[in-house]
């Protein structure tokens, strides 16, 4: 029977299963490899490097530069800048309007259904195809927003072509496209909450509030920590409604995020390193923010089993 | 999973009901829109229904750009990188639930990484890998950087665990080997899960949007997103002619969301609460 078995790091493993395991994580192990493993690596190097895509034989390691670089950038400090407004008025009011939609949808009322289907349906879509249709929507002239604004004696905006309207427009196009996928997941948070607890505070007399205050969001906070975390994650990495409504960058880089100047960096300017260097420091700041958040819910998650 | 509750919340359903025509309003907008005529375009006050049915901005999506074409791609592209991601996805998920190996640990913490590291961080090695490889303008190219998806594999290692272990026994007994298990009991037995993935995978290569762009010069390998990207600069202005594309885009998603519904909200509402 020994041949059958062998000890890997002090644990028994069996042959026929290794050799199974082998066999099928290898796709799987390659495809991390290549498509992983490498590039993070690359990233680092190349951001240490002078790559460029024009002058590719001129290829150097030039240290820190592409860092120093890009802090002295203007343009990247208003990338940088554009990024956190958009990603902090984004997970604001997507995670608020979410809640609140979720909460609703929780108590009894008709048609549930349809509307969660309803609040869903965006996030399906393609985002290229629902841009069109909402730079049609900001137009200046025609749009069907100024004709609402002229409709109620209010000026026109120039939405996503105004220097201080431009950002907050494809926030608004963003919670419509995403909101619903927050919903989803708010509401099968509530709905995983044992009728029990809350018959039982209402037994005991506390107010819709306080089952609110007391027991639900307590209850939910692995989802609401989930829900922001993908958010930080995905918020900082927009760039297809981006680069769909505003290709240039919006009027006056208005609504130039980091991934758009990694973006113009990398394949208008050709500054491989350069680009490189920025990607990084996203991914920095990515991480720290959910490291944050993390530490944060770490102390404030309240055990009720 | 009905709660017991006793009255209907009538104030909430009027909040909601009004949020989810918000919410739908620009489909209706876009389909309505799509037989608008130049001049439906540009009334004021707007014109909600057409005053006349232009079926003609649908041929134009076809004159002004390749159209056809970038569909086939999307259709090509999307069904390729699915075959190739599930399969390397299920291999992976029944190897994570059914076998014993050692790093497994290590490499369960190597495919959550992927999940944290945005594909935007590694896009320009993998641009400088492909362009390398001579794949730019290509299908493979398009194809092949997309084919690794931690959030389809952890999708089937949640569906795949709720196979009963007793299976995997009794298929043991009779002598199956490991292959066989996959192959007779465990692909058998969660077909309407496998095809959720596969729904899954499907939308989210059809919409991909950054990488097809970088990695495609040549309007003959564009996909859809791209091509409908330009044509917001080819088309200047021509409402009703982006949204008769726009349409085109977006009418089969639909149709493949509400058959599809139950399963997608359920593996998102899974996958979120495992992450």
């Amino acid at each position: 029977m020994s041949e059958r078995k062998m000890t890997i790091g002090g644990k028994l493993y069996d042959k026929e299963q290794l050799r199974a395991a082998t066999v099928l994580l290898l796709p799987l192990l390659i495809a991390i490899l290549v498509l992983f493993i490498f590039p993070v690596f690359r990233v680092v190097f190349y951001s240490f490097s002078n790559y460029n895509l024009i002058k590719r034989n001129d290829f150097r390691i030039i240290g820190l530069d592409n860092f120093t670089y890009l802090f002295t950038d203007v343009k990247f400090g208003k990338a940088l800048r554009n990024t956190f407004t958009f990603a902090l008025s984004k997970l604001l009011l997507d995670t608020s309007i979410a809640l609140v939609v979720a909460l609703v949808l929780d108590t009894r009322i008709p048609l549930r259904h349809y509307l969660r289907s309803a609040y869903f349906a965006p996030v399906v879509v393609p985002i290229v195809a629902s841009s069109l249709i909402w730079i049609w929507f900001f137009d200046p002239g025609i749009g069907p927003f100024n004709q609402i604004r002229a409709f109620l004696g209010l000026k026109p905006s120039q939405w996503i072509y105004g220097e201080k309207t431009a950002l907050f427009s494809i926030v608004l196009f963003s919670i419509w496209k995403g909101v619903g996928y927050n919903i989803v997941l708010f509401l099968s948070g509530l709905q995983n909450i044992p009728d029990s607890y809350i018959e039982a505070a209402q037994v005991d007399g506390a107010t819709n509030m306080q089952i609110l205050w007391k027991i639900k969001l307590p209850l939910l906070r692995p989802i609401t920590n989930f829900v922001i975390m993908m958010g930080i994650i995905n918020t900082f990495k927009v760039f297809a409604e981006v680069n769909v409504m505003t290709p240039k960058g919006g009027p006056l880089y208005s609504t130039s995020l980091i991934v758009n100047y990694i973006y113009e960096q990398a394949f208008t300017n050709g500054k491989m390193g350069r680009a490189c260097a920025a990607s990084i420091l996203l991914f920095a700041i990515i991480y720290l923010l959910t490291l944050i958040q993390n530490r944060m819910n770490a102390s404030k998650t309240i055990d009720v089993e | 999973m009905a709660k017991k509750r006793k009255h209907t919340n009538w104030l909430g359903f009027v909040l909601l009901t009004a949020g989810s025509l918000i919410m739908i309003f620009p489909f209706i907008w876009m389909i309505l829109s799509s037989f608008k005529t130049v001049s439906d375009v540009y009334a004021y006050p707007p014109r909600w229904i057409p005053s006349h049915w232009e079926f003609d901005n649908y041929v134009k999506v076809f004159q002004m750009i390749p159209f056809g074409r970038y569909y086939l791609n999307s259709i090509y592209t999307s069904v390729m990188q699915t075959l190739m991601e599930i399969t390397i996805c299920i291999m992976g998920a029944y190897a994570f639930v059914a076998l014993d190996f050692p790093g497994k640990k290590m490499l369960n913490s190597l495919v959550r990484s992927t999940m944290f590291v945005p594909t935007i961080v590694t896009l320009i090695p993998m641009y400088v890998m492909v362009s390398k490889a001579h794949l730019v303008d290509t299908y493979a190219g398009i194809m092949l950087p997309q084919i690794l998806s931690a959030f389809t594999l952890y999708l089937l290692v949640s569906f795949f665990s709720t196979i009963p272990k007793d299976l995997f026994d009794s298929a043991k007994l009779d002598g199956c080997g490991y292959y066989r298990i996959l192959l007779n009991v465990v692909i058998p037995n969660s077909k309407s899960s496998i095809s959720t993935a596969v729904m899954f995978a499907f939308l989210g290569h059809w919409k991909s949007y950054t990488w097809p762009l970088i990695i495609t010069n040549k309007q003959q390998y564009r996909t859809l997103p791209i091509g409908m990207k330009y044509l917001v600069q080819e088309s200047s202005s021509e409402y009703q002619v982006m949204m008769a594309a726009s349409v085109m885009a977006i009418v089969p998603v639909l149709v493949v969301y509400m058959i599809f519904e139950k399963q997608l909200v359920k593996s998102i509402t899974l996958t979120g609460m495992k992450a």
